[in-house]
């Protein structure tokens, strides 16, 4: 299926490929954000993330290893940020960007001596029949397996979120933590958890760069997509279907303009890379306007402080 | 067991304190990463602290710290009154390039002509850059609602990809051998925001950072706006009673904001960096969030919190060329020193008791 | 706050420094030199290679030279701190190794006459600064022989990282030299407008190698293209750095960045004091610009061809940019058996005929 030189068929694969660790990063924030929880230090959780499966990778020879290591890492990194701002009641917005910084310098030390260093392959899934499905077997059926842990992790999030007594509780701390407190559930606790998810996410992310994508470590590698999985979580809305949407839409802009390129197309790369926040503008303006903040799916509790007064 | 109570007013004392209490834990807590890396930990934070303010070469360290301290303070406090009122400008990177656009197009469509009134040209367009791209966020909330954190944080992606057309295509210097990047406004008298006194780094971004820090200390005290952002912030409700806009207190608190950032950028263009590039940004309106957090949203604390981060940058640096530090272990150790500070900015605004004893007080 | 004026300061540290060699044995101080990087040393790319240039120009001298670096310089204010950073702090050569510091270099320059200023790829020139760079078209002309020789599809990729004459320039030399032994090959470009992004890098190889190339030719950083070409079975080039972890392929050769001998000569010359200001454009002959070990995976007709293209550049026999050659619009460029001027090539912004694509405005 080719249009204007593009073959469509390759364009979708290739950036399910390219969106995975923005969507991995973007799927645990949203999380974090449903309790509540604003925490703008991505970057530094997903390139902690990077180098720590990396380093484990490396040493064990075993890429699933190296993403168990990278979501310990970006586990660690979030405790940090919920220590700060749930125990401590420091403020998010500024924690966060602490955060980045702290991660960007720490992963920097960590790594040092594994420039030029080659991780051990993740090879693709073999599906078998499923690869032979003319057009959705090529899309969908020949990828490695962090694109279907990825895959998997948007639907278990919109499950749990939706159907789970755990999920209920989320949406209600992130919506009014004082009747949460009220009704007795535990604000800072189920926060922190959020928190600890959107750090094993983003460390995830984090890693599919270094392990899958890329794959070698060099200093700052995640290059910003910390901040993208950021603009997706809103574009999306607060929906982790819309996360999907929002971070194959992303990631599909970089992949679409780098293809018009190879076809020869002349095209305005920068008007084309602030497509996609232009758009994400856009849909919260939309959304505000016509339904009010409750339909935005925004929660209402988002980056205020938790604080039980009785 | 410990809890914590709110104190009805943060702690004059704890708010004088912690910050000194978290930069010595700090300079432990580095001591012992520097350690790890095989560095003399105490050369190391003299090398940082001591070394800008009191080293041999501090004839130029010390004016270094103004240029350095001087955007960030003077984008923080833009931002501190928005944060007082409740409102979220994270954007203020992106204001910061559109002033610095704004005046430099402004300077370069005379050059290279010669006037007293490019300079003050060029002051306003820099504001006015700065503001029309925070009042984007401002009008969309005041229209429609539009959550003003994340409109404000979109904007500064958009911003840098303009500031990268910009830097290659209509504002590239035509005598550049092709490279992206304006003219050097330092080598164009009429534009250049060169030392008002010269090699002290006083240059007028510094003086407006100043002129900045009593302004907000005057409006936040003595002026009913003032007033009426600080009662925002804390009883927004009771605010909307007393009969402040939040249309008007959200068009002024970003505008101001963006305004400011704008100006940082202007000033940044024209004297210390000269030209805009592609990589012209270089964190500021980030850098200057935390300032203002640091500075604990007060305009005297945002002035040390500004002159703190400059010193680490600062020594950063001396500490990197005397003992091998590399630039992460500052990085890191600067996000240390963040998360201490904001973790004891806890005791200002908390008292921390055992339970035992607040419950005897609540049942007295 | 002391009320001393910058310039008093420093003539006065140089007049007891002066004073101070003059007493003292000047063999027991090491000679202090300085860089300053834009990026991180472990990018494993150009500020990587000029850092391992640095570690070895240090050894070389073995204690006779103390080097100190800053890496993570933003261009613009804060590499001008950075420089006098250095420069006060005893520093009596200073290499700033990216463009983007040239006006920041000239500044400092004024304001330590005694210091000697090297920096890399700008064309500013003080008395005491000199400027440096590669003719890495030079080994593109090499590479680009053999990427006509290899591919089968007539499709060569190459992913740049700016639209800037340094690498306009290598796509032109890799396009002459590549329809030279091959008439039918086309280039296909790819701008990623960044140095090293290596989930960007790898994006730009997979559009170009589902876009039918076969040969993939890289001016950014990372290894990401390499892995790319690896899983579709392709063959690449290393870049800034010779890439072996891919060798034998997709990695057939490699165009490195050879800046220790540079650095050597250069120190020794600031310490003997016969370092003189000039515009230091090397190439494969003067050793700046080195081929990587081309492997087996090159039938050895095509090996061989290449070798000898790279020994008549570096006896200055051949010169990649040489006539009959067009403009892509059809004008004449350059007229039988007339080389282009280091000027034209300095600021070269525009594609030779037979390129189809045009360069981002």
């Amino acid at each position: 299926m080719m249009i204007g030189g593009i073959d469509i068929v390759v364009l979708i694969a290739t950036l399910m490929v390219a969106s995975t660790p923005i969507l991995l990063a973007a799927t645990g924030e949203l999380v974090a954000e449903k309790s509540g929880v604003l925490n703008l230090g991505v970057e530094g959780m997903m390139i902690m993330g990077a180098i720590c499966g990396f380093i484990a990778a490396v040493h064990t020879d075993s890429p699933a290893l190296g993403f168990l290591a990278a979501a310990a890492g970006g586990i660690a990194m979030s405790l940090i940020f919920a220590l700060l701002t749930q125990l401590l009641l420091s403020n998010q917005v500024a924690t966060g960007l602490a955060l980045t910084l702290f991660g960007l310098g720490l992963s920097s030390l960590v790594g040092q001596g594994y420039n030029g260093v080659k991780p051990p392959p993740s090879p693709d899934v073999n599906l078998g029949p499923l690869e032979q499905i003319p057009v959705i077997g090529d899309i969908l059926f020949r990828h490695d397996w962090m694109v279907y842990v990825s895959l998997g992790l948007v639907a278990a999030t919109w499950a749990v979120l939706r159907y789970t007594r755990a999920g209920l509780i989320l949406r209600a701390v992130g919506e009014n933590h004082d009747a949460a407190h009220a009704l007795g559930y535990r604000v800072r606790l189920v926060r922190t958890l959020a928190l600890a998810y959107g750090g094993a996410c983003a460390g995830l992310g984090g890693a599919y760069i270094s392990l899958v994508r890329v794959p070698q470590w060099s200093d700052g590698m995640t290059a910003g997509s910390g901040w993208i999985a950021l603009a997706i979580v809103v574009f999306a809305s607060w929906r982790p279907w819309r996360v999907l949407l929002g971070a194959y839409i992303f990631g599909g802009v970089t992949v679409l303009q780098l293809r018009l390129q190879a076809a020869g197309i002349a095209i305005p790369v920068q008007l084309l890379s602030m497509a996609p926040y232009l758009v994400t503008i856009l849909v919260l303006v939309i959304m505000s306007a016509r339904r009010g903040r409750a339909a935005m799916g925004a929660p209402a509790s988002l980056g205020r402080i938790f604080h039980a007064s009785s | 067991m410990l809890r914590l109570e709110k104190r009805p007013m943060p702690s004059r004392f704890w708010t004088a304190v912690t910050p000194v209490l978290a930069v010595i834990l700090t300079m432990v807590a580095g001591g012992i990463l520097f350690a790890l890396l095989g560095k003399p930990p105490v050369e190391a934070i003299r090398v940082i602290f001591w070394d800008p303010l009191f080293g041999a070469n501090n004839f130029y360290t010390l004016p270094q710290m103004l240029v350095k301290a001087g955007p960030l303070i003077l984008i923080a406090i833009g931002l501190s009154l928005g944060f007082r009122a409740g409102i979220w400008n994270i954007g203020a990177e992106g204001q910061y390039i559109m002033g610095a656009i704004c005046g430099a197009a402004v300077a370069l469509a005379f050059y290279p002509a010669e006037h007293w009134y490019i300079f003050p040209l060029m002051v306003i367009a820099g504001a006015l850059g700065g503001w029309i791209w925070a009042m984007i966020p401002a009008v969309l909330k005041i229209k429609f609602g539009t959550n003003e954190i994340l409109v404000s944080l979109m904007l500064v992606y958009v911003a840098e990809n303009i500031l990268s057309w910009v830097s290659f295509g209509p504002l590239r210097n035509p005598q550049g051998y092709g490279f992206p990047g304006s003219r050097n406004l330092q080598q164009y008298p009429s534009a250049h925001n060169a030392d008002l006194i010269p090699n002290t780094g006083l240059h007028w971004g510094v003086v407006a950072a100043f002129l900045a820090v009593i302004g907000a200390y005057v409006l936040l005290n003595r002026h009913i706006l003032g007033y009426q952002i600080r009662v925002a912030g804390q009883a927004p409700r009771a605010a909307r009673f007393a009969g402040v806009s939040p249309s008007r207190l959200f068009a002024f608190c970003l505008g101001t904001s963006g305004a400011l950032a704008g100006l940082a950028g202007l000033f940044e263009v024209a004297g210390p960096s000269g030209q805009l590039s592609p990589d012209f940004n270089v964190g500021y309106g980030f850098t200057a969030i935390i300032v203002a957090f640091l500075g604990r949203l007060h305009p005297v604390g945002i002035l040390l919190a500004g002159f703190l981060m400059a010193l680490t940058y600062i020594g950063g640096e001396l500490a990197q060329l005397s003992l091998n530090l590399p630039s992460a272990a500052i990085q890191a150790f600067q996000g240390m020193l963040l998360f201490f500070l904001l973790a004891f900015d806890l005791l200002s605004n908390y008292r921390v008791r055992w339970k035992e004893h607040a419950a005897k007080e609540i049942a007295k | 706050m002391k009320r001393r004026t910058f310039l008093a300061q420093s003539a006065a540290a140089g007049t007891v420094l002066a004073s101070g060699l003059a007493t003292r044995a000047m063999a027991a101080d090491p000679f202090k030199v300085g860089y300053i990087y834009v990026g991180a040393v472990g990018d494993g790319g150009w500020n990587y290679q000029h850092d391992q240039a640095r570690l070895a120009m240090e050894k070389h001298f073995d204690g006779k030279v103390k080097t100190s670096i800053i890496e993570n310089v933003p261009e613009g204010a804060d590499a001008e701190r950075a420089l006098t950073q250095l420069a006060l702090a005893g520093n009596k050569l200073i290499y700033a190794t990216s463009f983007g510091f040239m006006d920041a270099v000239i500044a400092t320059a004024k304001k330590f006459p005694q210091v000697k200023f090297e920096h890399a790829t700008g064309y500013k020139l003080a008395p005491n600064v000199s400027t440096y760079s590669a003719r890495f078209y030079q080994g593109r002309y090499v590479i680009g022989t053999i990427a006509g020789r290899m591919t089968k599809t007539n499709k060569i990729g190459y992913i740049g990282a700016f639209p800037i004459p340094e690498v306009i320039r290598g796509i032109n030399a890799a396009y002459i030299a590549a329809k030279k032994v091959n008439p039918d090959v086309e280039m296909k470009i790819v701008w990623a407008y960044t140095w090293g992004d290596p989930g960007k890098e790898a994006d730009a190889a997979q559009a170009l190698i589902d876009a039918g190339v076969d040969v993939l030719m890289q001016h950014t950083d990372s290894t990401a293209p390499m892995a790319k070409a690896k899983a579709a079975g392709i063959v690449a080039f290393g870049q800034a750095s010779d890439m072996a972890q891919y060798k034998p392929t997709p990695r057939i050769s490699a165009i490195i960045d050879n800046w220790t001998p540079y650095y050597i000569d250069r120190t020794k010359a600031a310490m003997d004091g016969s370092w003189k200001s000039e515009a230091v454009w090397y190439g494969i002959g003067e050793g700046m610009v080195k081929i990587g070990e081309i492997t087996d995976a090159v039938p050895a007709d095509v090996k061989a061809e290449a070798l000898k293209i790279k020994d008549e550049i570096a006896k200055g026999t051949l010169k990649p940019f040489t006539g009959p050659l067009n403009k892509q619009d059809g004008s004449v460029w350059l007229k039988d058996g007339e080389s282009a001027d280091d000027g034209t090539l300095a600021g070269m912004n525009f594609y030779v005929e037979g390129i189809k694509s045009d360069i981002p405005k």
